[in-house]
């Protein structure tokens, strides 16, 4: 796949950007997450001798952050903040709702590959409380029934 | 500097941001082109207000018009009648919400959520660009550098941050001034200067408007205390989930090396510093200073036992002095004004201000900045505004997942370290949520130990372990297969892990449990041998039930997913308490309040 090798390249132009420096591993784990939107194996073993340390101490970071996926993601990343601020409003419905109209568990990709839901951190938003994000979009002041309108309008983008 | 007759202030916070802000901007600039005034007026787009209940905020200087929950829609008649015909657009200006009154002959300084309140950490937040250094700089932006540097030694600079009392805003209150001085005595060929802006504390989000609002005043007070320990490297650890933040602070870095305020020789002296920013990938564990130096280092973020401390043993091995980014806040200020001004403001063992993340059942949610020592109930029912839709009072949490809750009944305790936590609360980093009569408090506590669950490490058993036994006696209890005894059993086991974890993180995670305990001893009561949630919150312990009041308009029975409600057309249904699932459809769907939770 032309794809695929162009990501692997650039993945590569990554870790010789941050060889040598101290600490190298997140930052290149980030790149890479950036570029493929998950961290396979195969990278891993790529970024380890890239850098020349071992599997072992990269797949340790991998697994310890939160923010590094080993499994492919949906299209449309969902993150309902469960931040104390949100969760006091509500914002568990919100996420059982999602949950409902998606039929998947939190932290999962519908079998379609379009949605992840992911129960998220306190996102700073709190003003707006309760509050999740689609992508990059944020959407406050949510109640229950706002949610199937919400996920429609990237349904009917496909 | 081109002159403007009015500026436009547009909060570029991530509240007012996430509700589109950007969009307004972008309106201003084209309608004042358009209406031939974008020579006359200058729209900015700025750091937060604070006031993000209001948000998308927009204020008018000079008049000091604050517009608020502004759209795209209403830009056109802002620029029409306020910044061509001189006439405020009355019906967009904000609304106090406790005293219904509108803001329209008031400045900003004079509504009730900004009365009360001090700035010194969010002195320009809101006021200036903070994308420009110009602006910055305008505002004595590195005046205070530039007196450290040229007027003060090291030991000058350290004294008058230990004689201003500072004490460190990132949770543990320990005097900044005590903590320079140990980096100061280490000796070392390289020394490192970190700030946490990791900010972990669900529900807060002091140190993301500060970045997001003034970057520049945190890279001055970084390059003021690489000076007085004698490091030449600074390290800013940011949480990845703060994108705009990060973006700020790169192009402030790069504006203050253009201006020479960072780099080799700053003000022609023999002073070098250089400022590195790290991200962090989503581990709360990592706000523990000992896991943030290893996360900087590129390894996991777990923590280690204490001493060797960071001021002898820190990132890279080097003796390290790491501060929070509000305690940053302050330095340059009381660099530039004395310790004598700083004391000044709050009490004796508490001084300056603090700023807090008032979210929750609160009518003004933002951020506030006020004297230490006011009285809560100042923050709650002044500056707060009070709880929504007429709802009771039941508590404010502080101190996120290390904190604890203060009931009604302690209202007036004044806002300090000490007095916080002799109330089994804690100052913490700011975080400060509301809780109303809804709100059950065995279910916070569940919520806060499953928050601990999911970040410890699990480096240490009693954290790793011991938390989740905490949390499943806490799911337990909240699902109603509470026993008799579990009270006890966790207030054992808080004991135990208080006493054996290895970092603050365990430690402090069952104060959420034990504060809950202390003063709502009730309500783990009524779920354990009433089987009832006195708040109506417990899915697991509640009946959904149809009174009178109900018309037979048969809406309920069909929104309900299991067909649990029967009953004729016009008349009262009932609903199957067997087959409910407890999800609450029908109550929201029911006009007539005919439906309520048992
Ligand atoms: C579990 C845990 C999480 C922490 N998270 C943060 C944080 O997000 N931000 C912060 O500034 N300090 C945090 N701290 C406190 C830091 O360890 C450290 O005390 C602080 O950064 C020192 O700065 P200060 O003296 O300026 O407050 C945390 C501590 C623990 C135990």
């Amino acid at each position: 796949m032309p794809d695929n090798k162009e990501k692997y390249a650039k993945l590569q132009a990554a870790i010789e950007k941050h060889k040598g420096e101290r600490g190298a591993v997140m930052p290149v784990l980030q790149e890479a997450m950036t570029i493929f939107g998950y961290v396979p194996q195969d990278v891993q073993e790529m970024i380890a001798d890239g850098l020349g340390v071992t599997l072992s101490e990269v797949y340790g970071v991998s697994t310890f952050y939160s923010q590094f996926s080993l499994e492919p993601k949906g299209e449309h990343i969902i993150g309902v903040c469960l931040g104390t601020a949100c969760y006091v409003k509500g914002s568990q419905k919100i996420l059982d709702k999602l949950s409902e109209e998606l039929k998947i568990e939190p932290g999962r990709t519908t079998a379609d590959g379009l949605f992840s839901l992911n129960a998220t951190r306190c996102l700073g938003a709190c003003g707006l409380a309760p509050v999740m994000m689609i992508g990059e979009e944020v959407y406050g002041r949510l109640t229950p029934d706002q949610v199937p309108g919400i996920l429609d309008k990237y349904r009917t983008a496909q | 500097m081109e002159l403007y007759r009015s500026h436009v202030l547009v909060c570029g916070g991530t509240g007012c941001s996430s509700s589109g802000s950007a969009k307004l901007i972008e309106r201003f600039e084209d309608q004042l082109k358009e209406k031939g005034l974008d020579k006359e007026v200058k729209v900015v787009r700025t750091g937060c207000f604070g006031l993000c209940e209001a948000g998308p905020v927009v204020i008018v200087y000079p008049e000091g018009t604050f517009y608020s929950r502004v759209k795209v829609e209403d830009v056109d008649e802002i620029v029409s009648e306020h910044l061509l015909k001189g006439r405020k657009v009355q019906h967009l200006v904000y609304v106090d919400h406790k005293t219904h009154e509108s803001s329209v002959q008031k400045s900003l300084s004079e509504i009730g959520f900004y009365k009360q309140q001090e700035r010194v950490a969010l002195r320009n937040c809101g006021v200036i660009d903070p994308e420009n250094i110009d602006e910055y700089i305008a505002f004595d932006g590195y005046r205070a550098l530039a007196k450290a540097l040229t007027e003060m030694t090291p030991e000058q600079v350290i004294q008058e941050v230990l004689d201003s009392g500072l004490r460190g805003r990132g949770g543990a209150g320990f005097p900044t001034g005590k903590k320079w001085q140990f980096a100061r005595a280490s000796k070392a060929e390289h020394k490192y200067f970190v700030c946490n802006a990791d900010e972990g504390d669900p529900g807060a989000f002091m140190d993301r408007s500060l970045l997001e609002g003034d970057p520049h005043a945190i890279l001055e007070a970084m390059a003021i205390g690489g000076y007085a320990i004698g490091a030449d490297e600074g390290w800013i650890y940011v949480r990845a989930e703060y994108p705009i933040a990060v973006k700020r602070l790169e192009k402030a870095i790069e504006q203050a090396h253009e201006y020479g305020l960072l780099g080799k020789n700053i003000f022609g002296t023999d002073f070098s510093f250089d400022i590195h920013i790290r991200l962090g990938a989503g581990a709360f564990v990592c706000g523990e200073e000992t896991a943030l130096m290893a996360s900087i280092e590129g390894k996991r973020g777990e923590p280690r036992p204490k001493p060797p401390f960071p001021a002898v043993k820190g990132l890279f091995e080097s003796p390290t002095n790491i501060n929070n980014v509000e305690t940053l806040g302050n330095i340059a200020q009381i660099i530039l004004k004395g310790a004598d001004w700083f004391k000044s403001i709050g009490i004796p063992t508490s001084t300056g201000t603090k700023v807090f993340a008032l979210g929750g059942k609160i009518n003004n949610t933002g951020l506030v900045e006020v004297p230490m020592g006011v009285k809560l109930r100042t923050i709650i029912e002044d500056i707060g505004g009070g709880i929504p839709n007429g709802k009771k009072f039941k508590a404010v949490q502080t101190g996120g997942p290390s904190g604890g809750c203060i009931p009604a009944s302690l209202l007036d305790i004044s806002v300090d370290y000490d007095s916080l936590t002799s109330v089994g609360a804690m100052m913490g980093s700011g975080g400060m949520i509301v809780m109303d009569e809804d709100n059950c408090m065995v279910d916070i506590a569940r919520f806060f130990l499953d928050f601990t669950v999911d970040e410890s490490c699990g480096k240490c058993t009693p954290c790793r372990i011991g938390t989740r036994r905490m949390l499943e006696i806490l799911e337990r209890i909240t699902q109603g297969k509470g026993e008799e005894g579990d009270i006890e059993k966790l207030e054992t086991l808080a004991e135990n892990i208080k006493s054996s974890a290895l970092c603050g993180l365990g430690q402090t995670a069952p104060n959420p449990v034990l504060s809950t305990i202390k003063f709502f001893r009730d309500e783990y009561e009524a779920h354990i041998k009433e089987k009832r949630c006195p708040a109506h919150h417990c899915q697991a312990l509640l009946n959904y039930e149809i009174t009178d009041a109900c018309r037979g308009c048969t809406a309920c029975a069909r929104k309900c997913p299991v067909n649990a409600i029967s009953g004729t057309v016009k008349q009262k249904h009932v609903i199957d308490t067997q087959k409910c699932i407890k999800c609450g459809n029908c109550m929201a769907t029911c006009k007539f309040g005919a439906i309520i939770k048992k």
